[in-house]
């Protein structure tokens, strides 16, 4: 258990920026996610805090201690790459002991370390098989139990869930915010997939461009976007932003509502052309533009299926959203401008 | 349908798609020019080989009649045979065991990043790619008794006596070393590019875990490179004993196989029995003892090969 901080980190790949002046601080025992389009540094950020890539500037502080200048092995963090990165040549026992067996630990103590770390994953069985023997989902556990075996200061995970299929995805992610949360070691989890993010994360630090553009809880991302790339990168559909005079009025789709289910004293009207309506069995999403504007100001309403006003394509509706629910952003700086977003200083 | 297509056609491209489209026709006519080289200039001098060594051929007489194996009991009782036997041995063993560790070292600094690395890769690449007579002819002015750049060098630099003057391909183990050497300068390349190949094979994201699972570089190579890198390794060791079981060129450039037969090697020897001093049937039983050898090696090795295959 250890805090994990970077101090004003870069990393530039020669005229690239991926990381460009990052200050973050994972509190102890703490599940941060890293969520941003791919390219935007969050991996090169996490390689940069094992120790896999030399900073351009800025320092990794471990537990308080500077580790900017160790080698990978001499962090004590454990990572789980999206490929798993398992040894093919050695049965998943040798997995497992692999880093025990790189500091030297006594034969017995590896054996009761790695039974101890299988039963925790439910690989027993799979001891003596080969990595190639094994299918996705078990492959996955297996590089758990590999980082887990050494009982890391800090976990890195890189987007572990990304090469399992749906279904699978779901049930690994419940187990894995479950594992977290008995260890209670920091961890740093690497994603581009906001639905992982938003339901493993203790907080999130969204990323765009080598730099941190928000950092809190789920709620407070969703919530309160700092910025316009926040609020149209967080939701899906993303949040609705609409020209106005110098800034731009945001509203997420569901809360943009038919008149007869929205209305009320503090709420705003749009008259709004439908275009499309897309059915989607939980939801249906509409399409259309406001009308009366200067510019054309495509949006979406998403309805829940227990909203069953009539929506056709082709007709004109006044739709609302309430007054609390909209969010203005400076059209120049893209920053939320009525204070209600703002930093919170949790950065 | 294909035919449907053909027929709208002009006539002239008509029997062009017909041709491409028909499998039957098409493989053989495919095939057959690769068929053709192995049967003209592999199987048929094979086969001519082994007829000719249980024959009493000789390059002057035209009369020829079966002697059964008295050809290899007459091969075998010579001194030059078991000297040549011996020699091959040493030659590709010692030879190989120096390129695999050479290889191994060149192509993990290849694999690294750094300035002017396609110079390096060239300059490595040259010795294959250059016609092996011209460096011959090069290491044959290195060897040089009188001119020998080596000895002249050691002069300088005080490393060897002011009257030793060592004749490296006059001399039995000297000529034995500088033979070995030039086969090692030939063969490095090629293991190189197939080393550097598999190198390139295993994902970056094996090293990363590795060193973040806290090995360092010696554990890292030793228990997950070379394991890792071990059938594509015994590709490249199996083309080196191959290539240097059969080869000629270097001893027959070199020592013609002297001093007084000390360089021998089982294919000088053959070709210096067969082709110079006349005697075919016993030339072809010289060659033909490399045969099991090889196929024993071949077999081995893809198995091996097999067994440690991985992912």
């Amino acid at each position: 258990m250890a805090t994990v901080e970077a101090r004003h980190i870069s990393k530039h790949f020669d005229e690239v920026r991926a990381v460009d002046g990052i200050d973050l601080l994972a509190r102890e025992g703490e599940f941060l996610v890293l969520l941003g389009p791919s390219g935007c540094g969050k991996t090169t950020l996490m390689r940069l805090i094992a120790g896999l890539e030399q900073p351009t500037a800025g320092d990794i502080v471990i537990d308080g201690r500077v580790v900017t200048d160790l080698p990978p092995r001499a962090r004590n963090v454990a990572m789980v790459f999206q490929s798993y990165a398992l040894y093919p040549h050695l049965t998943v026992a040798k997995n497992i002991s692999f880093p025990l067996r790189a500091v030297g630990m006594q034969r017995d103590a590896i054996r009761k370390k790695v039974e101890w770390a299988a039963r925790m994953f439910g690989i027993e069985r799979f001891l003596d098989r080969k990595p190639r023997q094994l299918s996705g989902g078990e492959r996955q556990r297996v590089a758990l139990a590999r980082a887990v075996v050494r009982e890391p200061v800090v976990f890195l995970l890189d987007e572990p869930l990304s090469n399992l299929d749906a279904k699978l995805r779901n049930s690994a992610r419940d187990e894995l915010k479950q594992f977290q949360r008995v260890l209670a070691t920091t961890t740093i989890y690497v994603t581009h997939d906001q639905a992982e993010a938003m339901g493993l994360g203790d907080r999130i630090a969204v990323l765009n461009q080598g730099k941190v553009i928000q950092i809190g809880t789920p709620q407070e991302i969703y919530g309160k976007p700092m910025d316009t790339f926040v609020a149209t990168f967080i939701g899906s559909p993303p949040m609705n932003l609409v020209e106005e005079g110098a800034s731009y009025v945001g509203f997420r789709p569901e809360a943009f509502l038919p008149r007869e289910v929205g209305s009320s004293e503090d709420s705003v009207a749009f008259p709004f052309r439908v275009t499309r309506v897309e059915y989607l069995g939980a939801d249906r999403l509409v399409y259309g533009v406001l009308e009366g504007r200067t510019a054309e100001a495509h949006v979406i309403s998403k309805l829940p299926n227990n909203i069953r006003a009539e929506v056709v394509a082709g007709e004109r509706y006044d739709f609302v959203v309430r007054k609390r629910e909209i969010h203005r952003f400076d059209r120049n700086s893209g920053r939320h401008i009525d204070g209600r977003g703002d930093d919170d200083g949790n950065r | 349908m294909t035919t449907a297509t053909a027929n709208t056609f002009t006539a002239k491209a008509g029997w062009r798609t017909r041709l491409a489209d028909n499998e039957r026709l098409l493989w053989p006519l495919m095939l057959a020019p690769a068929i053709l080289y192995i049967v003209l200039l592999v199987g048929f001098p094979f086969f001519l080989s082994l007829f000719y060594s249980v024959s009493d051929v000789t390059v002057g007489s035209r009369s020829m009649s079966f002697v059964g194996l008295e050809n290899f009991r007459r091969v075998v009782a010579t001194d030059t045979f078991w000297t040549a036997l011996k020699n091959t041995l040493i030659f590709t063993i010692v030879s190989q065991v120096f390129v695999l560790v050479f290889a191994n070292i060149l192509a993990m600094s290849l694999s690294a990043d750094f300035r002017g690395k396609w110079l390096v890769r060239l300059l490595i690449l040259l010795p294959w790619v250059a016609p092996i007579s011209l460096g011959a002819i090069g290491w044959l002015w290195i060897y040089d008794s009188i001119y020998s750049v080596i000895n002249w060098t050691g002069q300088a630099l005080r490393l060897l006596g002011p009257n030793e003057w060592p004749i490296w391909l006059g001399q039995p183990t000297l000529a034995m070393v500088s033979i070995i050497i030039v086969q090692i300068w030939r063969i490095v390349p090629l293991a190189t590019v197939i080393l550097l190949a598999g190198l390139t094979s295993i994902p970056q994201d094996i090293h990363d875990a590795a060193a973040v699972d806290g090995a360092g570089f010696w554990r890292r190579t030793l228990q997950i490179t070379f394991p890792l890198l071990l059938p594509i390794t015994l590709v490249a060791v199996l083309f080196g004993i191959i290539f240097t079981f059969t080869d000629m060129i270097v001893v027959f450039l070199l020592t013609r196989g002297g001093p007084y037969d000390q360089t021998q090697v089982l294919a000088t020897w053959a070709f210096f029995t067969g082709i110079q001093g006349g005697d075919l049937a016993g030339g072809a039983a010289v060659s033909l003892f490399l045969f099991p050898v090889l196929v024993a090696v071949a077999i081995v090795f893809l198995l091996l090969a097999r067994r440690s295959e991985v992912t």
